[in-house]
């Protein structure tokens, strides 16, 4: 009966693809990308869409896995408190208003884009780390001095991989949100695939909204995809079982 | 720097119908994703595979970046007529509102801990009371929280959907960045932010409120 069921799915599953297929050649969606024109200028708006997400990615982990480490060590300790406040606080506020303030602080273009996306994606990462490091049993970390580990040891060794699942979820959020609101910096005049989008729903040119859509969708699933195979490798093996074990239940 | 206060001033009456619009939207989506969501979280609860595919298909909404969605939203919707306006809006704010209500509710009514539902069980419930009396009560805080997260992205979210025609303090944003008009910009990006800070405390509040006595902590109840 299940196999049964499990094979009728699969045939499901084809036949949807198949009609979705059809659907999208009767409005004209591969011929949007038969056009020469169409298609090379639709390449570089996805270039530029990329570079927004992956200049303001790279800059928003370095800062704000950096940030999250020097306000849990010793000295930055005190601020720890108010970096988390401030994140917090930070997540509630929508992101087409930072992208409107920033605007109006800086002007429009690409570098106003990069730093918008920067301050947003810089949230979910600095709050995951501050709050990974934290919740480290402070029992590991008397163990590893007691081993006698260096400072910086204990950092790379034991704070770093223990923190690594709920850094790694910050990434993930991060690179999600980054991805949807890099499409929105066509707005402020940073090109990207927000364009092909906002002159779909101007001019109602169904298959040019959804050239510019689906990549958006698919890009943001499958960096989520990957992000969780990602972190396969880079969480420990011992940390594992546990960790697949809380998020279960 | 503080020109938008006058901008405020100024256009105060049709800000407040913006602000009304934009909080329609994100009532009425949030009403009907409460109506869809926190029954599903409750029926989820006994069949753990169920559980796993609903939420992982209403994390798959979640990750769809809100342009895109909205834009996915009106090649459905305008055959129907629907293309533009407050119907995708709602229609996609619907759809993001699953996750947080849904895992909210799931994880809160199974991590009740046994030995309450044993003892609820010792004195005689039936099952529809034992759901309605205890577990439910003792989810609730957890569920407002979920209410809460999902109302919160409502406005951030609400604030782009003025794009697809649905109105809202968007528009400021909009028309303000056309004209260059950057008092209109600040004053619509203020005025969306303070209004999720807003609802933020205020969901709190409510949370607070409807903790039951019995499960607060010695810090809350010191608050109360």
């Amino acid at each position: 009966m299940n196999m049964a069921f499990k094979k009728f799915l699969g045939v499901f599953y084809g036949l949807l693809l198949i009609a979705v297929g059809y659907l999208l050649s009767q409005i004209g969606f591969f011929e949007f990308f038969m056009d020469p024109w169409e298609r090379e200028d639709y390449i570089i708006k996805l270039y530029e869409h990329f570079e927004l997400v992956l200049y303001s990615m790279s800059l928003a982990i370095i800062t704000g896995v950096g940030c999250g480490i020097l306000f849990s060590r010793e000295r930055f300790k005190r601020f720890a408190p108010y970096a988390e406040y401030i994140a917090g606080l930070g997540q509630t506020i929508p992101t087409l208003a930072i992208l409107a303030l920033s605007m109006s602080l800086f002007g429009i273009g690409k570098t106003t884009a990069i730093f918008t996306l920067f301050v947003i994606s810089i949230i979910p990462i600095l709050r995951n780390t501050l709050v990974g490091l934290k919740e480290i049993s402070p029992s590991l970390i008397d163990a590893a001095e007691g081993l006698g580990l260096r400072k910086r040891d204990i950092l790379l060794k034991i704070e770093l991989p223990n923190a690594m699942p709920i850094i790694i979820t910050g990434i993930r959020v991060a690179f999600v949100i980054n991805i949807g609101t890099a499409a929105l910096g066509y707005l402020i005049g940073a090109g990207g695939l927000g364009e092909v989008i906002f002159t779909g729903i101007q001019v109602q040119e169904t298959n040019r909204l959804l050239a510019g859509c689906l990549p958006v969708i698919f890009s943001a699933l499958f960096i989520d995809y990957l992000l969780d195979i990602l972190s396969l490798v880079l969480i420990p093996k011992g940390l594992q079982l546990q960790h697949s074990s809380t998020e279960g239940t | 720097m503080f020109g938008f206060v006058d901008y405020i001033v100024k256009n105060f009456s049709e800000i407040l119908i913006l602000t009304g619009e934009h909080l329609t939207i994100v009532f009425i989506s949030l009403f009907i994703a409460i109506l869809i969501g926190i029954p599903a979280g409750i029926l989820i609860t006994n069949n753990e595979k169920a559980a796993k595919k609903v939420i992982s298909l209403a994390n798959i909404f979640m990750t769809m970046p809100s342009i895109a969605l909205f834009g996915l939203m009106m090649p459905i919707l305008s055959p129907l007529g629907y293309g533009l306006g407050m119907v995708p809006a709602v229609s996609a704010l619907v759809l993001y509102n699953q996750l947080p209500i849904i895992r909210n509710t799931y994880v809160a009514l199974k991590n009740i801990p046994r030995p309450i539902l044993h003892a609820g069980r010792g004195i005689g419930l039936s099952n529809t009371s034992l759901l309605l009396q205890l577990k439910i009560p003792l989810a609730l805080p957890y569920i407002i929280s979920g209410i809460r997260n999902a109302a919160v992205m409502n406005i951030g979210i609400a604030s782009i959907a003025c794009y697809i025609g649905a109105g809202g303090l968007g528009v400021l944003i909009q028309q303000g960045i056309n004209r260059l008009n950057y008092d209109m910009v600040i004053a619509g990006g203020v005025l969306v932010s303070l209004l999720a800070i807003l609802m933020d405390l205020v969901l709190n509040y409510v949370e607070k409120k409807m903790t039951p006595e019995g499960i607060r902590t010695q810090k809350q109840k010191r608050g109360a």
